[in-house]
C-alpha cells in the first residue's frame, strides 16, 4: 500500500498560492492578537486568582455571580468549563484584586462566597481534608474505639476522601454516598458535624503579580533561545542561508499558532508554550529532511536549476513528509480529544502546530532557498544559476581530491 | 553473521528485561492491581497527577539585614560610650532600601581616627566613609551582604523543612528557586489544604521576653500624654491584645510601653511544649537553654517586682509581673485555642524564620482532578498509540511488525527511564509520552520509505536494508538533535509540570535512537536470513 507512488507536483509554481494563504492566516491572526482578543494570557502570564469548581448539579452563573457580588467580589470573571456534563466553573479574580501581601484572600474569599447552604457550626464534607475528617472521628470516637481508634479513623478518613475525589470526581451528592464506606455509626456522627455543601474545589491556582512577570520574560527568552539554537545548528551543519530559512519558517509556525489561540480566544498558559517549543524543534524537523535531501540532489545533479532541484526534493520526500506528520499528527489529535480539560490547550496549539509546521517546510522554507538564489544571481550579472553551496560535503571531497 | 545476530538478541533481551525492571521492580503479584502498585511505587508522580500543592515563597531578605543593622547601631554606640566620644545621633539612613546604611552624626573630627578604629575592631564586615559635615556612614562590604542574604534563604529553607516536617508532609520538596531572587519552592504532595500550613510556614515566630514599663494604653496618645510627651529612652511602643479583660468582650488593640532591648530570646529556647494551665485553657510552656537561663535568672533577679512582657513577633502576648527570681523556664499564656497552642509551641521549637517570608505562587491541584487526569492522560496515550500501530501494520505489512515491536521496546525503555532515574512524571510528561510515540515512529518510516525507493531502484533486499539505514541515519541524528536542544531549553526555562514533559521527550528520543535503529536492524537481519534469495521483502 502506498500514497504517493511517484509524486511530481510542481510546488515551487504554486508558491504564489501558498504565500497568499500564509498572509491571510498570518494578518488575521496579528490583527485579532492587536484589535479583537488580544494575546489572551492565561493565570501563570497574568497573575491573578483562578479557582476551579465542581458542582453536584448545572450551575446557574447569574446565581454565582450574585454570590460574588454579595462577597464584594464585583470584577470575579465566571465561565463554564468543560462538557456540560462536568457542571464545573471557572471563577477568577484579576490580579489588581490579588495582591501579593494578600495571596490568598481571594481563594478564601470565593470559598466563604460559595458556601451559602451550610447549617452554621458545622464542616463542609465536600471540602474537608482527610486530616479534619480524622480528627473529628477520633474526638469524637462513634465506634468506641481503644487503642488503635487514630489508626483505624485514619483508614476511613482516606477511604472517604478516595471516595469523593477518586471515584466521584471531587463531590459528595448525599451522606448516603457513603454507603458501604463507613459503618452506619460513623456515618451517623458524620452527619451531625459535617454538612454538605453543593460544591468541591478541584484547583486553585493563584500567581502573585512578579510572579507572572517572570514567566512572561521567561517564556519569551524560551522562544527565542530555541530559535537562535535552530538557526546555528543549521549554519553549522548547511549554511546560512538555510538557516535563515528554517528559522523564518519556525516563525511563521509560531505567529499562525499564536493568532490561532487569539482568533479561538483560548488561554495561553505555560503549557502551551511548552508545546510551541515542541513546534519548534519538530517543525525543524522536517525542513532538516527536505533540506537534506536537497543538499544530497544538488551534489548529484549539478546541471540543473535550483527550482527543479528543489521541486524534486520535495516529492521525493514528500511520501515520508505526509506520512509521519500524519502519525504524529495521530497521537496529537488522539490526545486533544481524549485527554482531558487540562491538556486541551496544549494539544490544541500542538494540532495546529503540527499541520502548519510541516506546511511550512514546503511552502515557506523551500521556496525562500530559490527566491534567495535568484535574488544573489540577480545581482551578480553572470547568467548561471549556482545553488547554495553545501560546505561541509563539498570542502572534504576538495581536500581528497587535493591528497 | 548467525552467531552475530544472536549475540545482538541477546542483548536486546537484556536490555529490555533490565527495563522492565526498572518500571516494575519485582512486583508482588502478575495480576493487574499487583503491577499497578508496583509501577506507583517506582514512577515519582507529579503534584499535578498525586494532588498537592505548588508554593513559590520571597526571603525578605531585607528582613535579616536589618537585624543585623540593629545589633551594628548597639554595638557602636556602646563603643563610643566607653571611650566617652560623643555623638548625636546613629541610625539607619534608609531602613527600606538600604538597611544597611547607618549614619553617623554628630562625631567630631579629632575622634575620627578612633571611630575607624572602632569600626575595624567590632564591626569587621563594615566600611567606615565619611560624608558632609561630620556624618559618618558605615555599610556592609558587598561580599558580606550577600553572604548575610544567602544565609538568610538557606535558614528560612531549613526552618521551614523543620516545621514541614513536624506536619508530617510526605516527601515535600523544599529547595531555592529561580536565580538570584531569594525565592523558596515549596511541594507539598497530598496537602489540599494549604492554610494551615502556610500559617506555619510563614509565622517568623520571634519570641522576645523584654521589660515592660507601662500600659495597657487604649492608644498611641494616651501612652505618649503618660509619659510627659517623650518616651523615655530605650523604650519603644508595641501593640497588643487586652489581656487580663475579665469582664469579657472583645479583645481589642492597646499599646503597652516596652523596652528595646530583650533579656532573652527565641534562640535561648530549648524547649517548647502546648499544655494546659490552672484553668483548663491552653497554653505555652518553654525551657531555656544553660546561657539563656542564666542570662534569664539574672534579669529577674534584679527587677523582682517589675513587670515583663512576652513579645511574639512584634506583639505583646502577655505581661506578667515578676514574683521571685525565675531560672530557665517560663509559660506564655495569651488565650490560645488548643490548636493554636500545638501550632506555636511546634513552630518555636523549630527556630525563628531569619527574615519574613511573602507568598508569590500558590498552586493547589486537588486529588480528585490528579486522579482524573491519570485517566485522561492514559486513555488518550492507549488511543493514539493504538492507532499508530495499526496504521504501520496496515500500510507497511511485515515490516509494520518491525516497527510497532521497536516502538513498544521505546515505551518500555522511556518508563524504565523514568523508574530509574527518579525522574517525575507529570500531565505534560505522559503527553511526552504520547508525542515520542508519533515522533519515534518518524524514524522508522523514515527508513522504510527509503528501503521501498531503493528496492524500486531495483536493489536486492538485503543492499537495500543497509541503504535504507545508512542514508537514514544522519536525517534521524539531525532530528533528534534539534527536539533535544528544544526540550533542554525547556527544561532550563519551565517548571515542574515543563520539566516533567521536558524529561520524557528527551528520554523517549533518546530510546528511540536505540530502538528505531539498533532494534530494528536486528529484526530486519533476522528476517533477511530467513529468506531465500530472490524473495521479496514485506514491505507493503
Amino acid at each position: 500500500m502506498e500514497f504517493f507512488r511517484n509524486p511530481n507536483i510542481d510546488f515551487l509554481g504554486k508558491k504564489w498560492y501558498f504565500l497568499a494563504f500564509s498572509l491571510v492566516f498570518s494578518v488575521a491572526g496579528i490583527l485579532s492578537m492587536l484589535f479583537w482578543h488580544g494575546i489572551p494570557l492565561g493565570v501563570d502570564f497574568r497573575g491573578g486568582t483562578l479557582v476551579r469548581v465542581k458542582f453536584t448539579q448545572s450551575p446557574d452563573i447569574n446565581e454565582i455571580r450574585a454570590l460574588m457580588d454579595r462577597a464584594g467580589l464585583h470584577s470575579a470573571r465566571i465561565q463554564r468549563f468543560g462538557p456540560p456534563a462536568n457542571n464545573e466553573v471557572l471563577i477568577g479574580l484579576a490580579e489588581k484584586e490579588t495582591s501579593e501581601a494578600a495571596l490568598d484572600q481571594g481563594r478564601a474569599q470565593i470559598i466563604n462566597a460559595l458556601e451559602t447552604r451550610m447549617p452554621a457550626g458545622k464542616q463542609d464534607l465536600n471540602n474537608a481534608s482527610g486530616q479534619a475528617i480524622q480528627s473529628y472521628l477520633l474526638s469524637n470516637d462513634p465506634l468506641h474505639l481503644g487503642t488503635d481508634a487514630a489508626q483505624r479513623y485514619q483508614e476511613m478518613a482516606q477511604a472517604i476522601v478516595h471516595q469523593r475525589d477518586a471515584v466521584q470526581s471531587g463531590v459528595l451528592y448525599s451522606m448516603n454516598d457513603l454507603k458501604g464506606i463507613v459503618p452506619p455509626p460513623v456515618q451517623a456522627s458524620l452527619s451531625q458535624g459535617f454538612g454538605l455543601s453543593d460544591f468541591g474545589v478541584r484547583n486553585v491556582d493563584v500567581v502573585g503579580p512578579q510572579v507572572g512577570k517572570q514567566l512572561q520574560n521567561q517564556a519569551k527568552l524560551a522562544i527565542l533561545y530555541s530559535l537562535i539554537g535552530m538557526l546555528v545548528y543549521l549554519w553549522f551543519r548547511f549554511e546560512l542561508i538555510y538557516g535563515v530559512a528554517a528559522v523564518v519558517a519556525c516563525f511563521h509556525d509560531t505567529l499562525i499558532t499564536v493568532g490561532a489561540f487569539s482568533l479561538t480566544d483560548k488561554e495561553i498558559s505555560l503549557t502551551v508554550i511548552a508545546a510551541i517549543l515542541t513546534l519548534v524543534g519538530y517543525s525543524m524537523n522536517d525542513t532538516i529532511v527536505v533540506f537534506d535531501r536537497i543538499r544530497e540532489n544538488i551534489k548529484l545533479l549539478r546541471r540543473e536549476k535550483l527550482a527543479d532541484i528543489v521541486n524534486r526534493s520535495i516529492n521525493q520526500t514528500l511520501s515520508r513528509t505526509v506520512l509521519t506528520s500524519g502519525l504524529t499528527f495521530l497521537t496529537v489529535l488522539s490526545l486533544y480529544l481524549f485527554g482531558g480539560e487540562v491538556l486541551r490547550g496544549f494539544s490544541f496549539a500542538l494540532v495546529i502546530g503540527i499541520l502548519i509546521g510541516t506546511y511550512s517546510s514546503i511552502a515557506v522554507a523551500a521556496p525562500m532557498l530559490v527566491a534567495y538564489q535568484d535574488w544573489r544571481t540577480g545581482r551578480a550579472s553572470s547568467g548561471r544559476p549556482m545553488p547554495p553551496a553545501a560546505p561541509t560535503v563539498n570542502r572534504r571531497e576538495k581536500v581528497r581530491a587535493k591528497a | 553473521m548467525k552467531q552475530n545476530l544472536l549475540w545482538k538478541s541477546v542483548f536486546i533481551i537484556a536490555v529490555l528485561l533490565v527495563f522492565v525492571y526498572g518500571i516494575f521492580g519485582i512486583p508482588s503479584s502478575l495480576t493487574g492491581s499487583g503491577l499497578a502498585a508496583a509501577l506507583l511505587q517506582r514512577i515519582n508522580l507529579g503534584l499535578d497527577l498525586k494532588g498537592g500543592t505548588h508554593l513559590i515563597l520571597q526571603v525578605q531578605v531585607n528582613d535579616a539585614v536589618n537585624v543585623d543593622a540593629q545589633q551594628a547601631i548597639e554595638r557602636l554606640k556602646g563603643a563610643l560610650r566607653s571611650r566617652n566620644i560623643a555623638f548625636a545621633d546613629i541610625s539607619q539612613a534608609d531602613a527600606a532600601n538600604n538597611p544597611d546604611h547607618i549614619q553617623i552624626k554628630g562625631v567630631s573630627p579629632d575622634h575620627s581616627g578612633d571611630l575607624r578604629d572602632i569600626v575595624t575592631s567590632d564591626l569587621p564586615e563594615y566600611n567606615l566613609s565619611s560624608g558632609a559635615q561630620d556624618t559618618y556612614t558605615v555599610s556592609m562590604k558587598p561580599s558580606n551582604l550577600t553572604e548575610l542574604k544567602n544565609r538568610a534563604v538557606q535558614q528560612a529553607i531549613e526552618t521551614i523543612r523543620n516545621r514541614i516536617d513536624q506536619l508530617g508532609v510526605s516527601e515535600p520538596v523544599i529547595e531555592e528557586h529561580g536565580l538570584g531572587q531569594y525565592q523558596i519552592l515549596v511541594q507539598l504532595p497530598g496537602v489540599d489544604d494549604p492554610a494551615r500550613v502556610k500559617a506555619i510556614m510563614q509565622s517568623t515566630a520571634m519570641l522576645e521576653i523584654r521589660q515592660a514599663f507601662g500600659g495597657p494604653y487604649s492608644s498611641e496618645q494616651e501612652a505618649l500624654s503618660a509619659n510627659n510627651g517623650v518616651l523615655p529612652p530605650g523604650t519603644m511602643l508595641l501593640r497588643g491584645k487586652s489581656i487580663g479583660d475579665t469582664s469579657g468582650g472583645e479583645p481589642h488593640d492597646v499599646w503597652y510601653l516596652i523596652s528595646r532591648s530583650s533579656a532573652v530570646t527565641g534562640r535561648d529556647l530549648r524547649d517548647a511544649r502546648e499544655g494546659r494551665d490552672e484553668n483548663g485553657r491552653p497554653d505555652v510552656t518553654f525551657q531555656l537553654t544553660n546561657d539563656g537561663g542564666r542570662r534569664f535568672a539574672a534579669f529577674t533577679g534584679s527587677h523582682v517586682g517589675d513587670k515583663l512582657a512576652v513579645v511574639l513577633d512584634n506583639k505583646v502576648q502577655e505581661v506578667a509581673t515578676i514574683q521571685e527570681q525565675i531560672h530557665d523556664s517560663g509559660v506564655i499564656n495569651g488565650r490560645f485555642s488548643e490548636q493554636e497552642s500545638k501550632d506555636l509551641a511546634m513552630v518555636l521549637r523549630s527556630g525563628a524564620l531569619p527574615a519574613s517570608i511573602h507568598y508569590l505562587e500558590d498552586r493547589t491541584v486537588g486529588p480528585s482532578l490528579g486522579a482524573d487526569s491519570i485517566r485522561d492522560g492514559v486513555r488518550a496515550a492507549i488511543i493514539g498509540m493504538l492507532a499508530v500501530l495499526v496504521f504501520m501494520l496496515v500500510y507497511y505489512h511485515g515490516a509494520g511488525v518491525n516497527a510497532d515491536v521497536a516502538l513498544i521496546l521505546n515505551l518500555i525503555i522511556l518508563l524504565g527511564f523514568l523508574g530509574y532515574t527518579g525522574a517525575t512524571l507529570t500531565l505534560p510528561g505522559i503527553a511526552g509520552v504520547i508525542l515520542t510515540v508519533g515522533m519515534g515512529v518518524d524514524s522508522n518510516v523514515l527508513i522504510f520509505e527509503r528501503i521501498r525507493e531503493e528496492l524500486r531502484n531495483g536493489k536486492t533486499p538485503p543492499s537495500a536494508v543497509e541503504q535504507g539505514f545508512a542514508h537514514a541515519w544522519i536525517t534521524i541524528v539531525d532530528t533528534h538533535v534539534t527536539t533535544i536542544v528544544s526540550a533542554f531549553i525547556l527544561f532550563i526555562f519551565g517548571t515542574g509540570p515543563v520539566k516533567g514533559f521536558a524529561v520524557t521527550l528527551t528520554f523517549g528520543l533518546l530510546a528511540n535512537l536505540f530502538t528505531a535503529v539498533f532494534v530494528s536492524r536486528v529484526i530486519f537481519d533476522y528476517v533477511l536470513t530467513r529468506k531465500q534469495r530472490g524473495e521479496a521483502l514485506s514491505i507493503g
